[in-house]
């Protein structure tokens, strides 16, 4: 029986902007970064509240599963908005919202009541969207 | 109307959100913060606990705690991260430590010396195989993922 999500991959363009925006902007907890050479490092990355789901943070870059064609495609997908690897909930959206925007967040749709509740729609610094929902009370 | 004055207050809680985020090492209190969003205390007590779901002073302590988590993984000493997360003292910072964290800073500190020791000495011990296979990490072996 399977219990639990315990790592997730989010492919991004850059490992050090990405670093910043959610460490910084979405105040997510570094769990690992460690330096694997040759320029890479593995970096993963826990929601403020759920300390053991890592997500990885990992660039799409040449080696491994991606070969130089492979890295243009998906570098043109993840930029062209293709990719929406999770769902992201909190407390009060509204709150939320001002205060990602403040800190230079660029939301696609702000908080619009759906059939499922409160929804608003952001991108991280390489393209990937997420969706922001507000916690049933 | 009432869509424009519900976006001001939140505004306002916000702003005296990031007031804590960026000043939690001084030496502020509650007066600071709901002056920062213009509230008289208890209205901004009372605002804060319903946006962020936690007291502004349960907050101001957590962020502390969760910045002096990151120092004491630094080489700096318990007295020094005290006094750089806003604790008068290393007592009531340990005391608060442990009542949020759940152990001492020493025990902490002890714990994440010896995960980093042991990630120095191999990385692969962090990282589940079928993400190393796949980015390369593993040298000269195929991955599984893409066969």
């Amino acid at each position: 029986m399977i219990i639990k999500v315990t790592h997730m991959c989010v492919y991004v363009l850059d490992q050090a902007s990405a670093y910043d925006f959610y460490v910084n902007k979405l105040c997510f907890k570094v769990h690992t970064d460690v330096p694997m050479g040759k320029g890479t490092r593995w970096l993963t990355v826990t929601p403020p509240e759920q300390p053991d789901l890592e997500i990885t943070l990992f660039p799409v870059t040449e080696g491994g599963i991606f070969d130089k064609d492979a890295v243009k495609a998906m570098t043109q997908l993840i930029k062209g908005g293709r990719f929406g690897p999770a769902v992201l909930g909190c407390k009060d959206i509204l709150a939320t919202y001002e205060e990602l925007k403040e800190k230079g967040v660029v939301f696609k749709k702000p908080p619009t009541k759906e059939f499922y509740g409160y929804e608003a729609l952001f991108a991280d610094d390489s393209g990937n969207w997420f969706s922001l929902t507000e916690l049933p009370k | 109307m009432e869509q424009y004055k519900k976006m001001y207050l939140y505004k306002r809680i916000v702003q005296a959100k990031l007031f804590m985020d960026n000043h939690y090492a001084e030496n502020i209190d509650l007066v600071h913060s709901s002056e920062e969003a213009c509230f008289s205390k208890y209205h901004f007590i009372r605002l804060f606990k319903a946006a962020y779901g936690k007291t502004p002073h349960h907050y101001l302590a957590g962020i502390r705690i969760e910045y002096a988590r990151q120092l004491l993984k630094t080489d700096k000493s318990i007295l020094e991260v005290s006094i750089l997360v806003g604790y008068d003292s290393p007592t009531s910072f340990t005391a608060a430590f442990k009542k949020i964290v759940g152990m001492p800073p020493s025990d902490f500190q002890t714990r994440h010396r010896l995960r980093t020791e042991k990630i120095s000495a191999n990385p692969l011990v962090a990282i589940p195989n079928c993400f190393a296979q796949s980015h390369g990490f593993i040298e000269g072996k195929e991955s599984d993922v893409s066969k």
